[in-house]
């Protein structure tokens, strides 16, 4: 079979408009990490008070406040990062991507204060009871998801600060704020589910 | 470009594959390819090599049962194979071989020229490939540190607390977990390009409303994998995390619940009947009206009514569970939830027998599949009302009643519907017609098999034998029947040999199909068969659901009824 003769798509008549396959995909992808989420929130509630020994979530749980403000004000600069890029602004963009990667930083660094804290000072860990093994499981869930959206936007930063990312990356840039964006709302359910209604 | 291009004229006849090149380069092809087509026909192989192999199982199984007190199998052994058999069968067969399809036959349906994410088909084709040897690894490495059993032995679901690591110990249950797992990563993946190739790559002029119903049906199962594949998916984490790190999820010692598991295995398990029997009704919605001759009937009903399936299927779960006792709201709701789905059942159901009805019927082999299918799913569905109805779900649950139930779905009428459309697409995907009186020996084999082995076993489980026994006392009058039922396998085992002996020697001697053997209406017929890699020459552009008899008939559009 000789490659040449595939034909170049002739260009579509422009009432013919399909949507972003990359913004489909992602969108897809959040619906099955809601459901894995969904069942792990479920869990939660269900073990909610009976746990056979404590420590209790009343007795060791502090609301992360700070943290959860630098990861929800991530979801902002992100969003201005898009917005940047689309307006063709290269150094805004690498500077409100560089300001989400801070903000998600923070937040893990947050996170793993209070794992440090849970284990060394209250013993809580995912074997003492069913607190600990919801509790760890699905914020840690929910903390590896940020780990990969971090991983992803330092990747992105990189290119940008490096001078690779230019306005045909729009949309690109704007898949991987929608799973941003996603991360920080599961973060909204699981701060109401653990810190709210857990206590 | 004009809004009405002659598919027929723009027609490359480049051959799709190259012949005489070295084994090794070949092989190499398949390997890195990251082509829609070979991607489904690798799927299609695997679920066909696993196919034998959880047939295999089943026929040791039967040979087990066919007489009382036989010690043909341990008890251990018994386990392990009933666990594999419907492990296989669900992850290894069934999905991958409507995927395979769905791969196939979606781009080509939809007038593009591969899926919309090519690589993450072949990343989501390879885990789902290594997830299958990895389950069956566990025959050789399973046995771990306490050198306990080989393959898994916990049973298709896997109830807690017997996956503990106390009471399962080794590494057997940890295989079936991993395998899960990863063939969930793989399906999640599948399902998720199916989603977007539909919903991105369709060609100018394929509106919703114009698509044909295979993709319309693949859009429903894909949105169905991910809801329901999902929890499976965190299930099995929580699994691991329990046998590994000490976790309490499903650990009643610690307060954990067995009942959650239950809850959290079929809110999997029943979608997942769903998503295996929706691609079935696809292929109906293909097949029935091209051997019926006629346009699909109800095509708006066709479509509202696998929507339907696929959000109430979503609330049907616990009538696995019955039996649990979930009290009476429980109870009502899953009863009626469970009823309810009947009804865009039967509405499908009817609208294929009035597709038929008046028709210019061809009992060419994929319509005789249909013919079986059709017959087979309706009492199917009917032995599922039956065990709808909680009162008789508790006398008959876990009982050979409910093996012969869901077999009659899962044979009856899934596997003969991928029958059909293995006779039906065989010219499409070869360029060769499948051999037409093998397919009659197949078929009278199979359905005569399938008869004897699952009508019959309907009445041992009326008469309260349990499923998972490995052997039965002498005089509780299951003796005959079992005798019946293990018979019947022998029928199946031996048209199925008849039909994979036609696939292969077709492939070889069959007469040359040419573009459209059916004189069909969908896209894939308007290119060669086999079809070049890059399917469409020139992207197609469509006014109607029937492009082909648009133009077979240009003094009588379709697009001037719909």
């Amino acid at each position: 079979m000789s490659t040449s003769s595939i034909p170049i798509a002739a260009a579509g008549s422009p009432s013919w408009k399909l949507p972003y396959r990359g913004t489909i995909g992602m969108l897809c992808l959040i619906i099955a990490e809601a459901a894995i989420f969904i069942i792990f929130v479920v869990a939660y509630l269900f073990y909610i008070g009976k746990s056979l020994s404590g420590p209790t979530p009343a007795q060791v749980l502090e609301l992360p406040i700070f943290g959860t403000i630098c990861l929800l004000s991530s979801s902002f600069t992100v969003h201005m990062a898009v917005v940047a890029l689309r307006k063709n602004n290269r150094s805004g963009t690498t500077m409100w991507l560089g300001a989400t990667v801070l903000l998600g930083g923070i937040f893990m660094l947050t996170t793993a204060q209070e794992w440090h804290h849970l284990i060394y000072e209250k013993g809580l860990t995912i074997r003492t009871n069913l607190f600990g093994t919801t509790y760890y499981s699905l914020v840690g869930l929910h903390a590896s998801h940020v780990i990969v959206g971090l991983l992803l936007l330092t990747l992105t930063f990189y290119f940008s600060l490096t001078g690779r990312l230019h306005e045909e990356h729009e949309k690109k840039l704007d898949v991987l704020s929608l799973y941003w964006h996603f991360v920080d709302a599961v973060w909204v359910v699981v701060f109401t589910v653990v810190y709210v209604l857990g206590r | 470009m004009a809004t009405t291009t002659p598919i027929m004229e723009v027609i490359d006849e480049t051959e799709a594959t190259g012949h005489g090149r070295p084994p090794v380069s070949v092989i190499y092809d398949w390997i890195t390819t990251v082509d829609h087509k070979k991607i489904g026909l690798m799927y299609i192989f695997y679920a066909l090599f696993f196919l034998v192999v959880g047939g295999f199982e089943a026929i040791l199984m039967r040979i087990q049962l066919a007489v009382p007190n036989n010690h043909f199998l341990s008890p251990q052994v018994f386990n392990q194979l009933f666990t594999m058999h419907g492990t296989t069968m669900v992850f290894f067969v069934g999905m991958p071989i409507l995927f395979g399809f769905g791969n196939y036959l979606i781009p080509l349906m939809i007038g593009a020229r591969d899926m919309a994410f090519p690589r993450l088909n072949a990343f989501s084709f390879w885990i789902s490939a290594f997830a299958g040897l990895l389950l069956y690894y566990s025959y050789i490495g399973a046995s771990g540190l306490y050198a306990a059993g080989s393959a898994p032995d916990v049973g298709w679901f896997a109830y807690a607390p017997l996956t503990a690591k106390v009471f399962s110990p080794g590494h057997s249950t940890d295989y079936w977990t991993l395998g899960i797992f990863l063939s969930g990563v793989g399906s999640i993946g599948t399902a998720l390009n199916i989603v977007t190739t539909i919903l991105c790559m369709r060609c100018e002029g394929m509106k919703l409303n114009r698509m044909p119903l295979l993709p319309w049906i693949y859009l429903v199962m894909g949105g169905l994998v991910f809801v329901a594949v999902s929890p499976l998916t965190a299930a099995q984490i929580m699994l691991t995390l329990d046998r590994y790190l000490g976790s309490h999820f499903f650990d009643t010692q610690a307060g954990g619940s067995a009942v959650l598991w239950m809850h959290f295995f079929w809110i999997f398990g029943h979608p997942e009947v769903y998503v295996l029997v929706l691609p079935a009704f696809a292929f109906m919605n293909e097949i029935i009206p091209v051997f019926s001759r006629k346009a699909i009937f109800g095509y708006p009903a066709m479509v509202a009514a696998s929507v339907g399936i696929g959000f109430i299927s979503l609330g049907v779960w616990a009538h696995h569970m019955f039996t649990v006792g979930l009290g009476p709201a429980g109870n009502t709701f899953f009863v009626f939830s469970t009823m309810v789905i009947s009804v865009p059942t039967g509405i499908k159901i009817f609208n294929w027998l009035a597709t038929i009805w008046g028709g210019k019927i061809i009992l060419a082999p994929p319509m005789m599949f249909s013919v079986g299918f059709l017959f087979q799913f309706l009492i199917a569905g009917l032995t599922g009302i039956m065990l709808s109805a909680a009162p008789f779900d508790w006398q008959l649950g876990n009982s050979y009643f409910v093996v012969a139930h869901f077999h009659y779905v899962l044979v009856g009428a899934i596997l003969f519907a991928i029958f059909a459309a293995f006779y039906y697409w065989y010219p499409k995907v070869t360029g060769r017609m499948m051999n037409v009186k093998l397919a009659h020996w197949h078929f009278w084999l199979f359905i005569v098999g399938f008869h004897l082995t699952f009508d019959f076993m309907h009445i041992p489980g009326l008469l309260g034998m349990p499923r998972r026994i490995y052997t039965y006392e002498a005089d509780r009058g299951w003796e005959i029947l079992n005798l019946i039922v293990s018979s019947g396998a022998i029928f199946q085992a031996a048209g199925t040999l008849v039909f994979v002996y036609n696939l292969v020697s077709s492939y070889f001697k069959g007469e040359n199909a040419g573009h459209d053997p059916w004189d069909a209406w969908t896209l894939e017929w308007s290119i060669p068969s086999p079809p070049p890699s890059y399917n469409f020459a020139i992207e197609p552009v469509v006014s109607s659901r029937r492009p082909l008899w648009d133009i077979k008939h240009p003094e009588d559009q379709d697009s001037e009824y719909e």
